[in-house]
């Protein structure tokens, strides 16, 4: 049985280490103190971190002005209002502005099923993916959370780092190396390549094994750099095999399952399945459950895989459920 | 031609600071020391760039290209384009929290800069401001001026009319700033306010400037409809004529 991480661990430890070598680094949070578990980074570096207190638009407008300063503010938040409630200035201050800002969204995605639809954050994708200048990254597990922090300080620009809090096993090999911008293929296959991100990984990765029992051989890639996307490995994968699943944890419309498509569809056409969270707000429930729910699991990512395979459209059920 | 009625109310404010107070060189725009000067009433950004021309931060013939396709001079100003512009403004509410950023970068750094913002006061309805007014008095920012452009119009409206701010002067002493009232059109009365920052040690400092939307252009002055309204040839004319006969 494999270690299951809560990335923020990684995350802070990462955090606290950049600190330590780069004095620009400062930390900035709308109180999410404990929930992104910065506690030790603010007592290590009491002059260099910020609360803002429950105010989402100004705490992105602090960043940007201390980043135009010369700082690199990691601002730490729920994901949910870090992306939503100070949108637009995401899209100005940062975006346009080009400030050397990293959103580090926490919590993201199910991670507060039983909280609620406020909570949920299936929408963050969507939304930052199409501002301009904006890199986004969705690790998938502890290893490359710790890496990408590392990576958005090298960024001279505004980063949305896409944090988990369910317990992730490791996806990658030993001494696995992240490269922003840079899809990595998990295992090879002929027959379908599933595309996942962030949690959704390693039950990508436990598909292909259920696959192949079955005689299907399926690649993975791990797109964790959403924006800019590995275009390249991405018409590979298309190429090579034919036929593409997506697997996100977030709406099927505007994140990882529209990225891929709006390009395959334009330069290398094949049968492709969206698998996400339908278009609904999802209910509450603890997120293994909701998962489960939406067939966002091993056995679903397979049943998707076959059905992509076997040449028929999505059936009405099957849409239903997925999209 | 933008909004013209609001490049006038706050013209004399920005004369003072780019000729008397703000320490800035055109020659290095992106000195690390220099004093910050935010327009978060981005749409002034006709007043913005004669102050910048005429300060040296790009030659004067470039504002003929004000608005043109691919100029650098868009209607709101861009950070990324033109030099000695602070941020990206023009949606209203974002430089405060950005100048409170700033004053936060340089209180790290134990620098001397300091940071001004320029707020319309129909802008203060967003309540983004608030926010950064009371992040700015918590952190005890008085390396952070904000200057209130106090004309009393917005877009469509009074601003009492539209919704009411009064009484303001008491809104950012609750909010724990260090208020000053001055003539906004008063060259002497801005400089005296603006040497003797911080009014108050410790406290962000508020410096609410009464002026005149459309200022020194008899048609324009106090009308709302000069908000954002283009001149015809003769209105041009006219007004460039009053405006230099007062020089």
């Amino acid at each position: 049985m494999k270690e299951l991480t809560d990335c923020r661990r990684p995350f802070a430890e990462a955090l606290e280490q950049l600190a330590l070598s780069n004095p620009r680094v400062v930390a900035v949070t709308n109180d999410s103190i404990g929930s992104s578990n910065i506690t030790g980074f603010r007592k290590r570096f009491t002059d260099r971190f910020v609360n803002v207190g429950i105010a989402e638009q100004n705490l992105i407008g602090v960043s940007a002005g201390l980043a135009n300063a010369g700082k690199i503010p990691y601002v730490c938040g729920a994901s949910c209002f870090l992306t939503g409630r100070s949108l637009e200035q995401v899209k100005v201050d940062l975006g346009y502005g080009r400030a050397n800002v990293k959103l580090c969204g926490m919590s993201s995605g199910l991670a507060y099923g039983p909280l609620g639809a406020t909570h949920h954050s299936l929408e963050d994708l969507a939304w930052t993916r199409v501002i301009p200048n904006l890199t986004v990254i969705v690790p998938a597990d502890a290893s490359e959370t710790a890496q990408a922090v590392r990576a958005a300080a090298d960024i001279d620009g505004p980063v949305f780092l896409r944090v988990s809090r369910m317990p992730t096993p490791p996806v990658h090999p030993e001494g696995y190396a992240f490269r922003a911008g840079r899809a990595v293929t998990l295992r090879e296959g002929s027959d379908v390549t599933l595309i996942a991100n962030g949690i959704m990984v390693s039950r990508a990765l436990e598909a292909a094994g259920l696959l192949a029992a079955k005689g299907i051989s399926a690649r993975v890639l791990n797109l964790s750099t959403l924006c800019p996307m590995d275009r390249q490995a991405i018409l590979d994968a298309a190429g090579r095999t034919g036929a593409i699943v997506t697997v996100e944890e977030h709406s099927v419309y505007g994140g990882l399952g529209g990225a891929v498509a709006e390009l395959v569809v334009t330069h290398r056409p094949v049968p492709m399945r969206i698998l996400g969270i339908p278009g609904v707000f999802a209910p509450t429930g603890a997120p293994s459950w909701v998962l489960e729910h939406f067939r966002l699991t091993p056995q679903g990512i397979c049943e998707a895989a076959q059905s992509v395979l076997s040449g028929r459209e999505c059936d009405e059920a099957e849409a239903r459920s997925r999209h | 031609m933008g909004h013209p009625g609001s490049d006038l109310s706050s013209a004399d404010i920005l004369s003072v600071l780019y000729f008397a107070i703000l320490r800035i060189d055109p020659r290095n725009p992106a000195a690390p020391d220099r004093d910050r000067f935010i327009m978060s009433k981005g749409h002034s950004s006709g007043s913005l760039y004669a102050a910048l021309a005429a300060k040296g931060f790009f030659p004067l013939e470039e504002l003929d290209t004000y608005m043109q396709p691919l100029s650098a001079l868009n209607g709101h100003p861009d950070r990324n384009k033109v030099p000695g512009v602070e941020a990206c403004t023009g949606s209203l509410g974002h430089g405060l929290p950005i100048g409170a950023g700033a004053a936060l970068a340089a209180r790290m750094d134990h620098a001397s800069w300091l940071t001004y913002v320029l707020t319309g006061d129909g802008e203060l309805q967003e309540g983004s401001n608030w926010e950064a007014a009371m992040a700015a008095s918590h952190y005890g920012l008085d390396n952070l001026t904000v200057i209130v452009d106090r004309n009393r119009l917005q877009q469509g409206d009074g601003t009492e009319d539209a919704m009411r701010l009064e009484p303001l002067a008491e809104k950012w002493r609750a909010f724990g700033w260090a208020v000053a009232e001055v003539d906004g059109h008063c060259h002497a009365a801005l400089i005296e306010v603006f040497r003797r920052l911080p009014l108050q040690s410790g406290k962000p400092n508020c410096i609410i400037a009464r002026t005149q939307k459309g200022k020194g252009v008899s048609f324009m002055e106090d009308r709302v409809e000069w908000h954002h309204r283009v001149p015809s040839d003769q209105q041009l004319a006219d007004a460039l004529r009053e405006l230099e006969a007062a020089l």
